[in-house]
């Protein structure tokens, strides 16, 4: 009789980890140099400094944007056929509203316990969110770079002008949540090395 | 010399795998690209490609009602606006070069007895800002065909009285809405807004759409332009 091995399973399969360390690099690119071409012309009274964007000056700056943003498209593309076509896009779901108020209360309680491979509410809101932004923040990307042959992306965000605040704003919610995600990392450094080895689940 | 930006020299080295050839900033010396700027270059270079692919002659730039025009006009230079320069209307010339049969060149009152068209567009700066002007003058397509141009040739190019330059790809130069400019809102064109000539391009971001024409030449020899030597994008289409 052969005797079966328990099956392990990884909490990260491969093409997740290199699809999640090349998005990093991405969208850190994307965001410092984004800062930069904000600079050039400010939608509000505040400038990012220079210390934290990435470029120098407004010609470099749109140069490692517009470099960068291929990276970002087809990494997400890919994102997203691989989550489509594995079943990772399951890990998200079921998602109640009800669920998401009593994990948040509870992660705000410090009682929230991490589970190894599973998604809680938060984390699945979080998620959801973050990659409905990344959609946003490419077609308003698009639509500033290219209004009038994508014509069609720029009045889906209501124009040029209004585009370049979607754009923003759509930044906006991804560096927070990267704040809250690498604060997070930072409160569970467990989940780091995961992310780089796969990790197991034991059975 | 900027300051060196230690955390984008990081960036870069993580993406590029090249931490010991990262002397200095980006594009800061055309002259001597690092490893950053030739990467920065290649994908410039395919950027360009990508947008004449995306490119449709029968797109047509979106037009606006005249009570939207930015009036007065906003002044973008490289220099101040004191220092515009000022072309005499009465014995300017425009002067044609490259593939064209006919290079006689051309007066202002010779150009304002072609053919005109106007447009109310939107000129968007490569900063992010946008204005809205109403321009009238002789489709640039139209001119070239008058002149003899050879419009297999890949480019059209622009020398200004300030020193400027600029070149655009010919199926651009080509669309409707690309017109050799001479008046603004009806009256002829000022000097630091382009007088007496201008190149008012839609389909392009604003510093393509080079001021106070001198010289106009068709080539199959990449010219380059003031900005994009410097590492802007070079068809940056809008």
């Amino acid at each position: 009789m052969v005797e079966k091995k328990p099956k392990r399973r990884v909490i990260h399969p491969w093409p997740l980890r290199l699809m999640h360390w090349l998005n990093a690099l991405a969208i850190v690119m994307m965001i410092g140099s984004g800062w930069q071409i904000y600079d050039a012309s400010p939608l509000f009274a505040f400038t990012f400094p220079p210390l934290i964007t990435i470029g120098q000056w407004l010609g470099a700056a749109i140069a490692w944007h517009l470099a960068f943003m291929w990276l970002l498209v087809f990494n997400g593309l890919v994102y997203f056929i691989w989550s489509a076509a594995s079943g990772h896009f399951a890990k998200f779901f079921p998602l109640s509203p009800r669920a998401v108020w009593r994990d948040f209360t509870a992660a705000l309680s410090f009682k929230l316990p991490h589970e190894t491979g599973v998604y809680n509410a938060v984390q699945k809101l979080l998620y959801l969110g973050v990659l409905f932004a990344g959609v946003v923040i490419v077609i308003s990307g698009l639509a500033i770079w290219k209004p009038v042959q994508l014509w069609f992306f720029c009045d889906l965000c209501g124009g040029y002008v209004v585009a370049r605040y979607v754009h923003f704003f759509a930044m906006t919610a991804i560096a927070g949540f990267f704040a809250v995600h690498l604060l997070l990392v930072a409160m569970v450094p467990k989940v780091l090395p995961p992310m780089i080895t796969g990790g197991r689940i034991e059975p | 010399m900027k300051n060196i930006n230690r955390r984008s020299m990081l960036f870069r080295a993580m993406a590029l795998g090249a931490v010991s050839t990262l002397p200095g900033c980006d594009y800061e010396d055309p002259a001597h690209p690092d490893i950053a700027d030739k990467f920065l270059h290649a994908m410039s270079a395919w950027n360009d490609r990508v947008q004449e692919a995306l490119f449709d002659p029968h797109t047509l730039a979106p037009t606006f009602r005249a009570d939207q025009v930015t009036n007065p006009p906003r002044f973008n230079a490289f220099y101040d606006i004191s220092q515009a320069p000022v072309v005499d209307p009465a014995t300017y010339q425009l002067e044609l070069g490259g593939q064209i049969q006919d290079k006689s060149p051309w007066s202002l009152t010779a150009l304002n007895a072609l053919a005109q068209t106007s447009q109310i567009t939107r000129l968007t700066c490569v900063e992010g800002w946008r204005v809205i002007g109403e321009w009238e003058g002789v489709p640039l397509g139209d001119f070239l065909r008058r002149i003899g141009a050879d419009t297999t040739c890949r480019y059209v190019s622009f020398k200004c009285a300030d020193g400027y330059y600029s070149s655009i790809d010919m199926p651009s130069a080509l669309h409707p809405q690309t017109i050799l400019a001479l008046k603004f809102l009806g009256a002829p064109l000022t000097p630091p807004f382009g007088a007496p000539v201008r190149l008012r391009i839609p389909t392009k971001l604003g510093f393509k759409n080079p001021k106070s024409i001198m010289q106009l030449a068709v080539t199959n020899i990449y010219p380059g332009g003031y900005w994009e030597d410097q590492g802007y994008n070079w068809f940056s289409g809008s």
